[in-house]
This record gives structure tokens, C-alpha cells and sequence, in this order.
């Protein structure tokens, strides 16, 4: 029990290694705000064109979120990463974690929008543009925010999981909390650190979860 | 009534969908402050007719001109038009995400460019107008059928068109809450509005329209005023389908 | 021109991807086997909990919220680092096989319990009460009456979230699993070419697209009932 405790639960190593995960955190937090409006925002987009493009512009749209949604978040980074500098296209650690997950999550986004999209009635963009909206208005002002609604349980959920999402990062060096807790770890020789930033990530997020199953559960209950 | 120009003219409207023609070459005109109900059997296209009014269906062929407006040409910007013709659909299609007041706000301030004390006014005078002043900040949801359908007709006029188009306002409302609806459309008529309302009120089309048009299969088979129509129709399908609805 | 030939001979390379093939091919056999036991394993822990849960006992149902909300809090990549560098410092040592496929399997575990169970609360009360009025037991009203009718409504948010976790196998190549992502990054470091990296990309498509369209299929499918 004390080799256990020393080995995961060290609190001087805690104490030590506290400012480097400290760093970590907040650098995580920083990863999560540029990627979730980076995910959003593409999500909109390929939304937009899924149900009110011409057929073949659906047709692509659909493809391109089948893509990345079959392309794992991993797959996608290594490749922008470590890949793309091999054609002399060198977009760097925090440019490759930007473009991975505006594919990638914008395409999990896109599908969720569409979904809500679609569940508006159609009389409603009729109503708008009866009283002489333009399709962009009645969109923003009518249908979006009602599809938004519509799939709020399936939008805060996408939102943990992009956030859980960016330890990916570490993957390619950028010192987010993950990727901390591994240099603290090799530096102690001790487990403490990855301990310490799984308790900080399930503090960061459990709110998020209990939203997420309260929103599910009411949903799944209206059907 | 015939020395001004009418503010609805359309002429050889075709519409189909896919192989099927809707709509085989319908004319129409509407005379300013004239209210004008179109009946007929269900799939004789009436409301499709109606909806290629505001180009919400649009037509194939044809020529629909509102208020010296053609609808059909490309050069015509069509929101512009819009607003200047009203739409009171069947299944009310507020926006369930906004109050009484906000519906009617809407296009008052992306569409007139109204801030929002003035669209806050203007929706206020509006939904009095339907009666419904104390009930302003309810949300769609707290209202009932008949005073939903009353805020759309508010939603409509308040972006004062020059004619209104209804789209079967009560057949989606229970019989007590009928008489509201009609009522506000009795009060419009007689402020002067232009009306043409697809619906099969038929007391109200004998009480208060000045001609009926009969459509079946996508043709328009008769027209005449309301006492003509009801009480001696010259068309055998329109003899067969008075005969039906008085049977209700 | 050049810089067309210059990306074909970089992310196109036939001859790499020929002498690669093989390896990327034993990397796809063990995401496959990687991905059927934690869905057979993922799926079947979730379910057990459900139906734990639906016995209604207070502090068993406490402990089971908890473990759900920790296994859908932590990012997999986290579970999978901490089991794999972490059980180590304890004197217990896990592969990297296993460490990925127990982390995966938990998290799987985690949101199939929460959608089983969002299924199994569904289903209208009336329907306990009729199954039991005629006499079956609470298991009896479980397994014939309320699972079949929670199964139907869960099959689409079960499916679009196997996938997402499935996927999960390729952050096992952080610890070292050959599976697709981990054969072809050694692949890309033994040849000094990315083209592995398209034929993993290009197995992983062969892989998941099938799987993503027929989630889509099913939720096209099972949502008109609704």
C-alpha cells in the first residue's frame, strides 16, 4: 500500500511537479478555446452547404464528413505533422493542431448541425422568407437557432470530446497538460505527475459530463 | 373596379413536379380591395397556386405581376416583393424560439431597417390589432391554436403589404377557435385589405367574398360572385363538389 | 510539374508503398482484432452495468455514476499513458496492447452504460407495470419486455459512438502497438517517405467508411419511428 501510494499519490512530487503541470493546464485550456470555435465555425460551413447547396455540392459535402469522421483525430495530426513537411508544406506543431481539428472536429460539428437543420420544419424558412428575409437571414435569425436547440445535447457532448481530444497534442510536443505530466513523470521517475493531471482533467470535465448525461437523458425520454 | 389596373395579374401559370403538372396555364386578377376565395377539391392545386403568388413555389411558366411587380423576372429583387405581399400559412409556422412580439419584430428590423423602439411599436399596433396586446411576451408554445394563427396574421401585416394571401388559416384549428381567426380576417377586409384565401370556410366565402374561384386538376373551372357559385354553378364539377361540402 | 512530382513521390510513392505494404497490412489485422474486443468487451461490460443499475440499489448505483463520469471525463489517450507508464512504478508491467485495448474497453463500457440505461428509463412505466400485472418477474420483465424495446431506440447514438471509440485504437502507436498508425509511422521512419502514412490513412478509410456509412444508414433508418 505505501509503494502504491508513493508511486502514484507522492505528495511532494505533486508539490514539485505543480508548476510545470500548472502550465500545462492553462495551456490546455488555451488548445480547447482556439478549437472549439476552430470546430464550430467549420462545422457551420459544412452544415450550410449539406442542406442548402445544389445536390452535388451535398453530395461532396457528405463525402468530405464521411472522410474525416473515418480518419482517426490521430492519423489526421501525424500526417499534417510529421507528413506534409516531406512536400516542403512545414505548418508546425500548433498549424497542424489547428487544421486537424477544424477537419476532424468541424466534420462531427457539420453532421450535428445538419441533424438540427434538417429537424426544423421547412414551413419555418417559409414563413421567413414570406415576410421578405433573404435565405442567409432567415437562416441566422429563423432556423439556426432553432436547430441548435434542437441538438444542444449532441453539440455540448462533441464540445467534451473535442476538449478531451486536445491531450492529442501531446503527441506532437505542444506542452499541453498531457504532455507536461509526462515530462514530470520522466524527470521523477514516478507516476505521481499523470495521476495528478487525470484528476485535473476529470475535475476540468466532470461538470461537462453531468450536463452532457442530464441533456441525453431528457432527450432520449421525449421520444 | 375595372378602370384601375388589378394588383394581382397572373396569367398561364404552369408549375409541375417532376412529370406531374400541378398548375395547367392558371389566370388570375385581383382587383385592389378586392377578397377573393379559392375553392376546390384537395390536390386541384389552389394552394400551390397560392404559394407561386410570393414565388414559394416557383412557377415553370407564366407571368404573376403584384402590384406592377413581376415576380418572375430575375432582374426583381423577390424580398422586396415579399414583403409587400403577406403570407398566413395553415400550420402558423411561428418561430417557436421567440415571443408574440419578437415574431412580428423580425422582419420589421432586417427587413424595413426598423431599430428596435420602432419595430417594438409597430409589432405592438399590430398584434392589437388581432387582440392580442396582452398576450405580446408569450412564446408560441403558451398560446393556442387560434391566437398563433392570430400572431401570424399580425407577423403579416405589420410589414403593411398591399395584399394578403392565406393558405388555409383554419383548417388546422379547432371549431371554437375558428371565429377568432375569421373575425380578424372580417376586420382586414374591411380596412380595405386585398385578400385571396384558399380555404373551405364556406359561410364565411358566402358572407364576405366578392367572387369565389372553383379549381380542380389544376385548372380554374369557374368564377363568379359567391352566390353564383354556391347557388348556381354552371360547371358539373363544381355542381358535385357544392353538393359535398353541404352535406358537412 | 515539379511540385506535383514532388508530392506523388512523397505521399504517392508505389515503390515505398509496395515494400510497405505488408507491414501496414499486419498493422490493419491488429487494429481489427484490437477494435472487435473492445466493442464485444466494451459493449457487454455497459449493458451488465445497465442492468445493474436498473435493480435500484442506491450505493451500487452511486458507484457505477461515478465510474461512468471518470471513464467519459478522461481523454483515452490519459487512461492509456497512465495504465501503460504509470502501473510500471507499482511493479505491475501492462503491453501496450493491452493497456490500449482494457483503456478502450472502459471507455466503451462507460458511454454504452449511460445510453443503455437512457434507453432502459425510456421505456413507459405502464410497460413494467402490464409485464409484471401478468406475473413475470423483475428479470423476466427486463430481458422480454423492457431491453428489446430500449435496444431499438439505442442502436444509433450505440453505434455512432462504437465507431468514435473504435477509432481510438490508433493512439495505442503512443505506446508502442503496431497497429495501422504505429506500422506506418516506423515504416515512414525506416523509408524517410511519408507514403506508408497515406497507405495507413488509406486503410484506415477502408476500414471506417464502410462503418461511418452504415451509422448513417441506421440513423436514417431507426429515426423515422421516432
Amino acid at each position: 500500500m505505501e509503494d502504491f501510494l508513493f508511486a502514484f499519490l507522492n505528495w511532494d512530487i505533486v508539490t514539485q511537479a505543480w508548476p510545470i503541470l500548472w502550465r500545462g493546464f492553462a495551456y490546455t485550456l488555451a488548445l480547447s478555446a482556439m478549437t472549439v470555435p476552430l470546430g464550430l465555425a467549420g462545422g457551420v460551413a459544412l452544415a450550410l452547404l449539406a442542406t442548402s447547396g445544389p445536390w452535388w455540392v451535398r453530395l461532396l459535402a457528405a463525402g468530405w464528413t464521411d472522410f474525416f469522421r473515418a480518419i482517426p483525430p490521430l492519423v489526421l495530426l501525424v500526417f499534417l505533422y510529421a507528413g506534409l513537411p516531406f512536400a516542403g508544406i512545414d505548418v508546425g506543431a500548433w498549424g497542424a493542431v489547428a487544421l486537424g481539428f477544424l477537419l476532424n472536429t468541424g466534420s462531427y460539428y457539420g453532421e450535428v448541425l445538419r441533424a438540427g437543420i434538417e429537424s426544423v420544419p421547412r414551413g419555418q424558412m417559409e414563413a421567413a422568407r414570406s415576410t421578405g428575409l433573404t435565405r442567409g437571414q432567415a437562416l441566422a435569425h429563423v432556423v439556426l437557432p432553432q436547430a441548435v436547440r434542437n441538438v444542444l445535447p449532441d453539440l455540448v457532448s462533441n464540445t467534451l470530446e473535442v476538449v478531451k481530444l486536445t491531450s492529442i497534442a501531446s503527441v506532437v510536443a505542444l506542452p499541453e497538460l498531457l504532455f507536461q505530466a509526462r515530462q514530470a513523470q520522466n524527470a521523477t521517475y514516478n507516476a505521481t505527475p499523470i495521476v495528478a493531471a487525470a484528476i485535473a482533467y476529470f475535475l476540468l470535465l466532470w461538470p461537462l459530463v453531468r450536463l452532457v448525461s442530464r441533456l441525453e437523458n431528457r432527450a432520449m425520454a421525449g421520444r | 373596379m375595372t378602370s384601375t389596373a388589378p394588383i394581382i395579374d397572373a396569367r398561364g401559370v404552369w408549375k409541375r413536379f417532376g412529370g406531374l403538372a400541378v398548375l395547367k396555364g392558371v389566370d388570375l386578377s385581383v382587383a385592389e380591395r378586392e377578397l377573393v376565395f379559392v375553392i376546390g377539391p384537395s390536390g386541384s392545386g389552389k394552394s400551390t397556386f397560392l404559394r407561386c403568388l410570393n414565388r414559394l413555389e416557383e412557377p415553370d411558366d407564366g407571368s404573376i405581376q403584384v402590384d406592377g411587380i413581376e415576380l418572375l423576372s430575375p432582374k426583381t429583387d423577390i424580398n422586396a416583393a415579399r414583403r409587400r405581399i403577406g403570407m398566413v400559412f395553415q400550420s402558423f409556422n411561428l418561430y417557436p424560439h421567440m415571443t408574440a412580439r419578437q415574431n412580428v419584430m423580425l422582419a420589421l428590423r432586417k427587413v424595413l431597417g426598423q431599430n428596435k423602439d420602432q419595430a417594438a411599436t409597430v409589432a405592438a399596433r399590430a398584434l392589437d390589432r388581432v387582440g392580442l396586446a396582452e398576450r405580446m411576451d408569450h412564446y408560441p408554445a403558451q398560446l393556442s391554436g387560434g391566437q398563433q394563427q392570430r400572431v401570424a396574421i399580425a407577423r403579416a401585416i405589420a410589414l403593411e403589404p398591399r395584399v394578403m394571401l392565406f393558405d388555409e388559416p383554419t383548417s388546422a384549428l379547432d371549431p371554437e377557435l375558428v371565429g377568432g381567426v375569421l373575425n380578424v380576417m372580417r376586420e382586414l377586409r374591411q380596412d380595405g385589405m386585398t385578400m385571396v384565401v384558399v380555404s373551405h370556410e364556406m359561410a364565411f366565402a358566402k358572407a364576405a367574398a366578392d367572387r369565389v374561384v372553383f379549381m380542380a386538376d389544376g385548372q380554374k373551372l369557374e368564377e363568379g360572385p359567391p352566390a353564383q357559385i354556391f347557388e348556381a354553378p354552371q360547371h358539373e364539377r363544381t355542381r358535385a363538389f357544392i353538393r359535398q361540402i353541404d352535406r358537412h | 510539374m515539379d511540385g506535383l512530382n514532388n508530392f506523388i513521390f512523397s505521399f504517392f510513392n508505389l515503390k515505398v508503398m509496395a515494400q510497405y505494404l505488408p507491414l501496414v497490412a499486419q498493422g490493419l489485422a491488429l487494429t481489427v482484432v484490437l477494435a472487435l474486443l473492445i466493442v464485444v468487451c466494451g459493449l457487454a461490460l455497459g449493458l451488465l452495468l445497465a442492468v445493474l443499475r436498473s435493480f435500484g440499489i442506491r450505493p451500487l448505483n452511486w458507484l457505477i455514476i461515478f465510474t461512468v463520469d471518470v471513464f467519459r471525463a478522461l481523454p483515452p489517450l490519459v487512461i492509456i499513458v497512465l495504465l501503460f507508464f504509470g502501473l510500471p512504478a507499482a511493479g505491475m508491467s501492462v503491453s501496450g496492447f493491452a493497456a490500449t485495448w482494457l483503456s478502450l474497453t472502459l471507455v466503451l463500457m462507460a458511454f454504452a452504460e449511460e445510453i443503455f440505461w437512457a434507453g432502459i428509463t425510456a421505456v413507459p412505466k405502464g410497460q413494467w407495470e402490464a409485464a409484471r400485472s401478468t406475473g413475470l418477474t423483475f428479470l423476466q420483465t427486463l430481458r422480454m419486455v423492457v431491453l428489446p424495446q430500449a435496444l431499438r431506440i439505442t442502436i444509433p447514438p450505440l453505434t455512432n459512438r462504437t465507431i468514435a471509440i473504435t477509432k481510438g485504437t490508433a493512439l495505442g502507436s503512443v505506446v508502442g502497438v503496431a497497429e495501422i498508425l504505429g506500422a506506418a509511422q516506423s515504416a515512414m521512419s525506416f523509408s524517410a517517405n511519408p507514403s506508408p502514412l497515406t497507405l495507413g490513412a488509406i486503410a484506415y478509410l477502408v476500414l471506417f467508411v464502410p462503418v461511418v456509412a452504415l451509422g448513417r444508414w441506421i440513423e436514417t433508418r431507426f429515426a423515422w419511428k421516432r
